[in-house]
């Protein structure tokens, strides 16, 4: 496993026993990148795998991302395990806009990236699951080993590592001429 | 005690019963059959069915067939007796523009979703079915994939149904090869 952390400490300046100061988005991405809970999305082989990466050998549950989901309203991330035909690709994006946001897509495997072996024969198989949904990180193999699987999730904590999605809205925010706060703010008083 | 009748043995009874009905038979050591017309096929099936002598009481398998681009679709029916424990096998052949043929799903219980397998995939009517729809394929799917003329539609509710190829090549659409010329 290259260079993706198993475990991301929360970033922030500790001050004695008792105290710690971090930002609300630091507190927050590092909170959500803890606790992962895939949809059950498991559509071919590559469920198999995905099971044995649930369970006790691989044991997905060190990263927190173990409790599958039965439903996308709990859900944060979508793991598509397998091949998507033309007739899944709309209940696939029905059940993506049902899971609440931020939320995140895994493809898992040939078939789901690409078709994989349907890709010219296969005339009711999806040709990427990209097609459809957006998605965060692609996971290659036929099917892959729960340890890509894994590698996936990880590379999928490091993007949600650096998300600042507070940062982002208040940038975005109409910055007022004045502050509100500036008049009790100023020790002169009045205008500075 | 009843006893198991050989194929060619069927095959005699059959033509005995329904003469001109009953074409050919085919003595394929692995399938051997019979070839019949499709008009009084559910006539055929349910005396097959009744006799005391053949009683084949169970419906193994309904395939479709497709003997060529310019040639005919076909319909393979393997029955199976569990009281004389002989098997046997019918075939029909059907034009390939509007082909249709008597179900008989009313008299094997079993052929509801075969039939409706073989519609999906060749595109047979299967006249009587109780609920006669596509099984497989979406209810809008374009086109009866098993066909050997099939060719895949382009987009399916505006998703490219063909692969296409990444940056530098987005027109090198691959189509599905065109069916085998005779």
């Amino acid at each position: 496993m290259s260079d993706s952390k198993p475990y991301v400490p929360l970033e922030g300046i500790q001050y004695g026993n008792n105290v710690f100061i971090t930002t609300a988005d630091k507190l927050f991405s590092w909170s959500r990148l803890s606790s992962i809970f895939p949809l059950t999305f498991g559509l071919a082989c590559c469920a198999i795998e995905m099971m044995a990466t649930g369970a006790p050998r691989y044991d997905l549950d060190r990263f927190g991302a173990g409790a599958f989901r039965a439903t996308p309203r709990q859900a944060d991330v979508m793991i598509v395990a397998g091949t998507v035909t033309l007739k899944m690709a709309s209940r696939l994006k029905r059940l993506y806009e049902q899971m609440p946001d931020p939320k995140y897509v895994i493809s898992m495997g040939s078939c789901a990236t690409c078709g994989g072996p349907y890709w010219e024969h296969g005339y009711h198989v999806l040709k990427g699951v990209d097609l459809v949904v957006p998605v965060d990180v692609y996971v290659p193999g036929c099917p892959p080993r729960p340890e890509a699987l894994i590698e996936g999730i990880l590379k999928l904590r490091e993007k949600m590592h650096g998300e600042r999605f507070l940062a982002d809205k208040l940038a975005k925010r109409p910055v007022a001429a004045e502050p509100i706060g500036a008049l009790a703010l100023n020790p002169a008083g009045g205008k500075a | 005690m009843p006893q198991a009748l050989t194929p060619k043995e069927v095959h005699d009874r059959l033509v005995e019963k329904f003469g001109e009905e009953v074409l050919e038979f085919q003595e394929n050591p692995f399938n051997p059959a019979s070839k019949v017309q499709p008009e009084r096929f559910l006539e055929i099936c349910t005396w097959l069915a009744t006799d005391p002598d053949l009683y084949f009481d169970s419906l193994m398998c309904v395939s479709g067939a497709d003997y060529g681009a310019k040639l005919k679709l076909g319909v393979v029916y393997n029955i199976f007796s569990m009281r004389h424990r002989h098997t046997y096998c019918l075939k029909v052949e059907l034009p390939r523009d509007n082909p249709h043929v008597p179900s008989i799903a009313n008299l094997w219980r079993v052929g509801d979703w075969l039939e409706r397998e073989t519609f999906d995939m060749y595109g047979i009517v299967f006249d009587g079915h109780p609920d006669h729809r596509r099984i497989l394929c979406p209810d809008d799917w374009e086109g009866w994939p098993l066909r050997k003329d099939y060719v895949v539609q382009e987009y399916y509710h505006g998703v490219k149904v063909p692969y296409s190829f990444g940056e530098g090549d987005r027109d090198g659409t691959v189509k599905i090869k065109k069916g085998l010329e005779e």
